[in-house]
């Protein structure tokens, strides 16, 4: 690892791969960082793994991404494995973790493409042993093939909750039920946005698909379920809900939860840069320009780690960022980076098409956005929601202050599972707009750093300071 | 009612020089530009330590040091305050020896709050450290406090005895009015008799205001935090030869702080980090408690802090003006003089005279490039 590169890409999802492949093929210079042994992001997980399920089980989507790993295969691309990074400075130096030991780079651009966090699903229970999130067990199935065979509910909303029941069940997997908590509202809101997402109407086609799999393997499929309650003595035993006044309770030994993805805005929001709150998606956005270029000189963004938009819009942001930055470091003519941005971004709106649609019929149900007072919020420091609103009764006015008050936010997670709950709660409870609200200001490192990785930090200015201290002591 | 006392700052010292002024009878205004405890006084590493200052606070930190252990009395709260007690550790004979000689000089002014150690008994205070330490100085008085929980107690309590707290309310202009001053803010302009000003990092720019000249330099002392281990570690520990700083928890996570510097941007609220200097503190760690290097770090961030070229603080009334005066420049060791200060503070308004000695703590003693003169 050297001190200095031309272009360093954080993430290799599509987005991320997309723009390393894009920009090498400009003629630049191009590091890509990623934690996972292998590339493929959360999406395309194990897509080069000779273990994986085969395409029967996970879909013709996710074979998609084989075609990415193969034009990264054949760039010129140094793709960086088994890598963390755990802080990026605007002046792009990029801190990372890999054998032990932490590295320091300076790139002359940096595109990050960090992809999306499924968004916490917080309710009474929901830290029971036995409840996991949706995407945990999709890592499982694409890694290891594994799969539940009895006692499995999958409960929340959202197309990623359709298509994780449809690879169970073509895994061979059994489902209990299927507790849908999409609020019936969203059909109505959903509605006018049906003409828009007929442009596109692939993705409508899939999800029919995904629901006709689900009744023909006769998956008990509940609908506008509320009230939600994960209930067992030291491990989940069941889960409770109401639906149309009535209790009920499905038995269950594993709950997968899930009600969408939200951007993972750690390494933006680390960098200051500002993020505007998305009311439709009701996440943050870190801000950006239509070519993935920030207020930061030289730092791009690209995929759902700037705004949802799923695979195939991550890999055409991707495309964006990496001509977008090329031009900036000067390997690609501004003449040609305009024609082919032009191209890629005609593509791009005609495939963000049905996001309006997905968007409002998947808008997640309020009692997950603020959740009842004796829901734990803060999973790290065992914070409820009635504690942060008892915080807001004593003066507490936003999410830095919770920290102060009972340390939500302050352990290892670094608030990436409690951040947005706790802005949604004071919002609730202080009767104030999001924007005003705010978040948690992150602080570096982003993932944990143990300090022995830390104190063999390797850079070049380093090395000499390292020597006068050896001597000193 | 106009308030009869503007205290420009709600940090700790602020807070506390507007509580001992409500002790004793006025009804102070506190104007905070952010919220109380936004900075330095609320994500300071939590030190309250006599151990090893500089000989000029030395009366002052010992006074505080009485009213952290009866805390309650004062603000109905403990402020976490725990008496775990601080060391300081010679890893050297030679750094030993020196710390024999300040223990000594110390003892000539009158003050034995300092113990020397050997290294057996350092051990056995702090049976976690590396066997290569030679000594210390052990203040067994000494110990922690939680920050911000103690700026919200102070906070509370000046509330409660009638002062009051404008939070989101910057200064942009200070005036003299007849028999006194105008404050003008972002929220509209306030009048009062006195003007005190404990503005942190930003209380060079205060004093310039007024008329006085202080050489402030905001810095950034950064501070990490680690997951949480088992209990190994009771005291504060601090070192005589390296920078640090270095106490776990009662929930178990250890702080490691202690004065590497970050760059602090205090115009716009921001901090940078300078993981060169955080290696440096990782480097140190390791080198005198090598079990822990596998201990992950969870969270890293420094505060804006108030420097003076001489490392310890401004206190005191103006030399520009009458009924003004000067609480600022605490130099990353404020935290412990809060109680104290404030109640100097306060004696200065009510009466003009001070209990304590804080002749070196003077605007004054600084050369005002501008003009020359001193």
């Amino acid at each position: 690892m050297t001190g200095r590169v031309q272009l360093a890409v954080i993430g290799a999802g599509p987005a991320g791969m997309a723009a390393a492949v894009e920009a090498a093929n400009c003629g630049a210079s191009v590091v890509l960082i990623d934690e996972q042994p292998a590339p493929g992001g959360q999406i395309y997980r194990a897509i080069t793994s000779a273990a994986r399920p085969g395409k029967a089980i996970l879909g013709d989507d996710y074979e998609n991404g084989a075609k990415l790993t193969d034009t990264l295969a054949a760039s010129t691309v140094d793709h960086w494995t088994a890598t963390t990074v755990w802080q990026v400075t605007p002046e792009r130096e990029i801190y990372m973790t890999r054998d032990g030991a932490s590295h320091r780079i300076t790139a002359d651009a940096i595109v990050i493409a960090n992809g999306a966090t499924e968004r916490p699903m917080p309710f009474p229970g929901w830290t029971l042993p036995g409840v996991m999130t949706a995407g945990a067990g999709q890592i499982l199935l694409k890694t290891a093939g594994l799969v539940p065979q009895a006692g499995l509910v999958l409960a929340g909303s959202g197309p990623l909750l359709f298509l994780i029941a449809a690879q169970y069940l073509r895994a061979g997997g059994a489902i209990e039920a299927l507790v849908e908590t999409t609020p019936r509202s969203n059909y109505r809101t959903a509605l006018r946005h049906l003409p828009g997402a007929l442009r596109t109407p692939g993705y409508l086609r899939k999800g029919l698909g995904l629901l006709a799999e689900l009744r023909k393997h006769k998956v008990r499929h509940v609908k506008t379920a509320t009230r939600l309650q994960a209930v067992g003595d030291g491990r989940l035993q069941a889960l409770r809900f109401s639906r149309a006044g009535r209790q009920h309770e499905i038995a269950c030994t594993t709950l997968m939860l899930h009600i969408g993805v939200v951007p993972n805005v750690q390494i933006t929001r680390a960098l200051n840069l500002p993020h505007d709150w998305d009311a439709l998606q009701r996440c943050w956005r870190p801000r950006r320009d239509a070519d993935g270029a920030t207020e930061l000189d030289g730092i791009f963004l690209a995929g759902d780690g700037a705004g949802i938009g799923g695979a195939v819009v991550a890999e055409l942001e991707g495309r964006i960022a990496g001509l977008a930055s090329a031009r900036a470091l000067g390997t690609l003519e501004t003449g040609k980076a305009e024609a082919r941005l032009a191209a890629e971004r005609s593509r791009l709106a005609q495939e963000m098409a049905p996001r309006p649609f997905l968007d409002a019929l998947y808008a997640p149900s309020p009692e997950f956005l603020a959740p009842p007072d004796d829901t734990i919020v803060c999973r790290c420091e065992e914070v409820t929601a009635g504690q942060i609103r008892s915080y807001v009764g004593l003066g507490c006015i936003g999410p830095n202050q919770t920290k102060s008050f009972g340390r939500s936010g302050m352990g290892p997670c670094q608030g990436r599972l409690c951040g947005l709950t706790v802005s949604e709660i004071i919002a609730s409870e202080t009767a104030r707009p999001m924007a005003e609200v705010g978040y948690y200001r992150i602080r570096p490192p982003i993932k944990p750093v143990t300090l022995g990785e830390l104190a063999a930090l390797h850079d070049d200015q380093a090395a000499a300071a390292d020597r006068s201290l050896e001597n000193a002591s | 009612m106009h308030p009869d006392v503007i205290i420009i700052g709600g940090g700790l010292h602020g807070l506390s020089a507007a509580l001992h002024l409500c002790r004793a009878g006025f009804r102070p205004l506190v104007l905070e530009k952010d919220y109380p405890g936004r900075h330095a006084s609320g994500v300071n590493a939590g030190g309250v330590r006599r151990l090893g200052r500089h000989f000029a606070e030395v009366p002052l930190s010992v006074e505080a040091l009485e009213l952290w252990h009866q805390m309650p009395d004062l603000v109905d709260d403990d402020c976490g305050f725990s008496p775990c007690g601080q060391m300081l550790i010679a890893e050297t004979d030679k750094e030993l020896a020196g710390l024999k000689s300040r223990v000594r000089d110390l003892a000539k002014l009158g003050f034995d709050h300092e113990k020397i150690v050997d290294a057996r008994q350092l051990r056995s205070i702090v049976p976690a450290l590396s066997a290569h330490c030679a000594g210390g100085i052990w203040c067994a008085e000494d110990g922690a406090a939680n920050p911000y929980r103690t700026v919200s107690a102070f906070h509370r309590k000046v509330l409660a005895s009638g002062g009051r707290v404008e939070a989101e309310t910057a200064v942009t202009g200070i005036k003299r009015a007849a028999g006194g001053w105008i404050v003008e803010t972002t929220r509209g302009s306030h009048q009062a008799a006195v003007l005190v000003n404990t503005a942190g990092a930003w209380g060079g720019k205060v004093a310039q205001m007024i008329g006085d000249f202080a050489p402030v330099d905001p810095q950034a002392p950064m501070l990490m935090i680690t997951e949480r281990i088992e209990p190994f570690l009771t005291p504060v520990v601090g070192s005589a030869g390296r920078v640090l700083s270095f106490k776990q928890f009662d929930n178990g996570t250890v702080l490691i702080g202690g004065g590497h510097r970050g760059r602090a941007v205090p115009d716009d609220n921001i901090t940078a980090l300078d993981f060169t200097g955080l290696r440096t503190s990782a480097q140190t760690v390791r080198a005198l408690f090598p079990q822990l290097a596998g201990l992950r770090i969870v969270r890293a961030w420094a505060g804006i802090e108030a420097v003076m070229p001489d490392a310890i603080p401004v206190i005191g009334p103006s030399v520009a003006e009458d009924n003004a005066f000067h609480a600022f420049g605490f130099s990353a060791h404020g935290f412990q003089l809060g109680p104290i200060v404030g109640r100097l503070i306060a004696e200065l308004v009510d009466t003009g005279a001070c209990s304590l000695p804080i002749e070196p703590f003077r605007i004054n003693r600084f050369n005002d490039p501008a003009t020359g003169l001193s």
